[in-house]
């Protein structure tokens, strides 16, 4: 790292947080491939039966998992059940979480908001702290100072990454603000984004998770066994890899302060299986710049929109082998981004891209 | 609240169950109309983040915002939870000869 570049503040309640402010770039207006208004209405339009099949697709899976991994529970024979488990428990969730936060999975407004609160239990997200949060990122995506869902800063925070794999470093840092909430408090950061009115609500569920959490320990000191973490609480960490693999590929190493999804976001080509677990988030690009066309829909969204973005990663490895040089590179130059090559007759909104660097 | 009511364009400019933005000396407004041809108007902008509401998505008699699934009942103003709070303001609308008259403050 040059001696001559200061290393970033990345609070949302230190000096980024003014200069974000100060350079338009909070609560900015954003770029958006034109789309005819008829066809976007048709993709916004909700239907419940997509993710009620997927759901229940999700569910049996976890069942059958489950039920082979306990039946097998003592032999080498459960790994595998308990892999599958975990990866349905703890990376599948996260798809789920994000899709009904947005309000947008399901049709019916309280199979949303169900299916949002049990993946949010399963992933360790509080849900009105991360509705909150996930609203911030909205608004102000990869906005230094403002957008708290930053998953690491330049230069990256390699031993933080890795350690997330299995979601170390996530499982803390929930379970120090969950005891900080159940006692009725907020950290700085989010009282910048979370409102008064839902402060309560914080409070209340996060007691409620400690007593569902403090009722698993229980379980298993009663029984002396470990299983009844297996099934749940732990599932979150040695499950969590998959969504960490997804999740890794959205923003990492492209530009910040830019007001420009394009710039700042990937769409990367999956396979369905893939695209089952992540529930079609490759379509990142078009998620953040349409993020009220449900997960369905984005294919076509894409379809619509192709023509204006920079070409889509053709897979997943193909994404990393530009993230992690990028990530490398930016240990020793943190001024270092990929800059994505906007289509020719493409217009966009660069303001803030060469602003704050 | 004046009696001028302002030309707010054809009545057929919005589609059954859709919304229309109308700006008018300064300000943004945005036009409903139900599927059962009733025509609501409201501010233009969520009181959320700001956003245009006309780019958003009517369903029933909910407008819901095209950034952050912020919802209102369009026919009271009234905020439907999070992340709205605040209520959106109402304005009366009514046809005449076909064509949208707005009433503004």
């Amino acid at each position: 790292m040059s001696a001559a570049t200061p290393r970033r503040d990345y609070s949302l309640v230190g000096p980024a947080a003014k200069s974000a402010q100060d350079h338009g770039l909070a609560s900015a207006q954003w770029y958006a491939c034109p789309v005819p208004r008829k066809q976007l209405k048709e993709l916004m339009r909700r239907k419940d039966g997509p993710a009620l099949r997927d759901t229940a697709i999700w569910a049996l899976g976890l069942a059958v998992s489950g039920a082979l991994a306990y039946r097998f529970w003592g032999s080498w024979v459960c790994v595998p059940f308990f892999a599958l488990y975990g990866v349905l428990y703890g990376s599948a969730s996260d798809s789920r979480w994000h899709e009904c936060g947005h309000g947008t999975a399901f049709k019916t407004r309280w199979m949303n908001d169900v299916v949002y609160h049990v993946a949010c239990f399963m992933i360790m997200r509080e849900p009105t702290v991360w509705r909150w949060s996930h609203t911030r990122h909205h608004t102000d995506t990869i906005i230094v100072g403002r957008d708290p869902e930053i998953i690491t800063p330049r230069p990256p925070d390699i031993v933080s990454l890795l350690l997330n794999i299995f979601n170390l470093k996530n499982a803390y840092a929930f379970f120090s603000k969950l005891w900080l909430h159940a006692s009725g408090r907020l950290n700085a950061e989010e009282e910048t984004f979370i409102p008064q009115m839902e402060r309560d609500r914080v409070y209340l569920v996060a007691r409620i998770y400690v007593a569902l959490f403090a009722l698993v320990a229980i379980a298993c000191l009663v029984s002396r066994s470990i299983l009844p973490a297996m099934f749940v609480g732990l599932p979150t960490l040695y499950g969590g890899w998959l969504a960490v693999y997804f999740g890794a590929t959205q923003h990492l190493g492209l530009a910040e302060d830019v007001l420009d999804h394009r710039l700042n976001s990937r769409t990367i080509l999956m396979n369905p299986f893939f695209r089952f677990m992540y529930w079609n988030m490759n379509y990142h690009v078009e998620h953040h710049m349409f993020p009220m066309v449900p997960y369905h829909a984005l294919p076509a969204l894409h379809e619509a929109v192709k023509a204006d973005c920079p070409a889509p990663y053709p897979s997943t490895l193909a994404a990393y082998r530009e993230i992690l040089p990028a990530l490398a590179r930016q240990l020793r130059d943190p001024t270092h981004f990929v800059q994505r090559e906007l289509p020719p007759a493409s217009r966009s909104v660069p303001v803030g891209a060469t602003a704050v660097v | 609240m004046s009696d001028i009511w302002i030309d707010a364009g054809a009545a057929d400019d919005i589609d059954a169950e859709d919304v229309m933005r109308f700006d008018h000396a300064g300000k943004t407004y945005a036009l409903y109309r139900t599927d059962d041809d009733r025509y609501f108007a409201t501010d233009g902008l969520c009181t959320h983040e700001q956003i245009h509401l006309a780019d958003g998505l009517v369903m029933g008699t909910i407008i819901e915002c095209p950034k952050h699934n912020g919802r209102f009942d369009f026919t009271t103003g009234g905020a439907k939870g999070a992340p709205v709070c605040v209520n959106l303001a109402t304005f009366p609308l009514k046809i005449e000869g076909g064509r949208l008259k707005l009433r503004v403050a």
